[in-house]
């Protein structure tokens, strides 16, 4: 006889497993950087619409998430670092998913051209079509450049924030953008290198995966070397000054450092110390990133009280 | 008023589920509120008054004057 109870149909999500559809720690990063756009804009914004900015920023940034967790549940399912995500865990339906990263991008992308200006939410609407369809669709299964094209995406943020502020685009924008750009393969690369087997196991062609840990590791220098005029560059300009070159400065020479130890292992010292190296600059550039946007925000105090700045 | 105690895992699950959207959509409502009470009050209407027929629109409703009449045939030489 057949215990009726051992039957286990769909499970029921909670409201936490939506919230993780949205993919929160990506979003807390999204906040941040699109805060310190918009916060190191020329001109002021009321607070309730730059609160209303930053919320619909960060909400069409998960958006893009839900679609990414829908369209790659199947990968997902095969590795470690992403098996718990509540699609492939089987808490939220793919078509669940579906339905909220679609309905959260229109409202967004709506509620974001009513806030401000009709080409910071034109930008948002771009970036989530360039995360869920460019990156996730295109880019991700088939070549090894995905994490390169498809930083974009993650670097578009404090570029909204200025244009939501701004109206219009500006060389400060587009060195913030650059520097998340240019930033994203040495972070993802430094991961990759001591997660390989999971994106092997679900046949990502992560650079690791298609040429080889050495070439990865001199992509990890390169990228670094052709961060460094981006990062700094930013120094130089009207939201730039004293305070933040100066930490730029201390933070490249660290993430370079760190980038060259990268290079100059091989397989054989790296699986010896499990990884220490990469595992160490991996999480130096969530620093490295962090700092620079709060430097950012340090001169743009230091502005308003008539210091800082050059 | 006090809410049922849910008496199974599904029950709160589902519970957690309902009050979260219950309280995301309220603060969607407070949101959308105080955001208009801030526009109409520092008179950034833009988007309104954009649309032809609102009050104090940039765009005319009908032309002021009425547009001449086509000249006659029979007077063009």
């Amino acid at each position: 006889m057949t215990d009726i109870r051992s039957f286990e149909g769909p499970k029921e999500a909670g409201f936490g497993d939506f919230v993780q559809l949205l993919k929160p720690r990506v979003m807390s990063l999204v906040v941040f950087t699109a805060m310190v756009g918009l916060l190191v804009a020329p001109v002021g914004l009321h607070p309730v619409v730059g609160f209303t900015a930053i919320l619909f920023i960060a909400l069409g940034a998960g958006a893009s998430g839900a679609l990414n967790m829908w369209w790659d549940a199947d990968i997902d399912a095969m590795m470690r670092r992403t098996k718990g995500r509540p699609v492939p865990a089987g808490m939220v339906q793919p078509g669940e998913a579906l339905a909220i990263g679609v309905a959260l991008s229109g409202i967004s992308v709506v509620m974001l051209a009513l806030a401000t200006n009709l080409l910071a939410a034109g930008l948002l609407a771009f970036t989530i079509f360039f995360y869920a369809v460019v990156y996730s669709m295109w880019l991700k299964r088939s070549t090894p450049q995905n994490i390169v094209i498809g930083g974009a995406a993650g670097a578009f943020p404090p570029m909204i924030g200025w244009v939501a502020v701004t109206g219009s685009l500006s060389v400060e924008a587009c060195l913030m953008f650059m520097l998340i750009f240019m930033w994203t393969p040495p972070h993802f690369w430094a991961l990759a290198l001591f997660m390989n087997e999971d994106y092997s196991k679900a046949g990502v062609p992560m650079l690791t995966v298609t040429h080889g840990k050495r070439v990865t590791r001199n992509h990890v220098l390169g990228y670094t070397l052709a961060l460094i005029p981006f990062a700094i560059g930013l120094g130089f300009t009207s939201i730039g000054g004293p305070v933040y070159l100066a930490i730029s400065v201390l933070l490249n020479a660290e993430f370079l450092r760190g980038a060259y130890k990268i290079w100059k292992r091989d397989e054989v010292i790296a699986e010896a110390d499990k990884y220490k190296v990469e595992k160490a600059v991996f999480r130096f550039s969530l620093l490295y990133l962090f700092l620079h946007f709060g430097a950012l925000l340090v001169e743009a105090v230091l502005h308003a009280q008539g210091l800082g700045g050059w | 008023m006090a809410f049922p105690i849910p008496e199974h895992e599904i029950h709160r699950r589902r519970f957690s589920r309902n009050l979260g959207v219950g309280l995301a959509l309220v603060s969607f409502v407070a949101l959308v509120f105080a955001l208009t009470v801030v526009k109409v009050t520092q008179g950034d209407m833009g988007h309104a008054n954009d649309a032809p027929g609102m009050l104090g629109s940039t765009v005319p409703i009908a032309p002021e004057e009425p547009a001449p009449a086509p000249a006659s045939p029979a007077v063009q030489p």
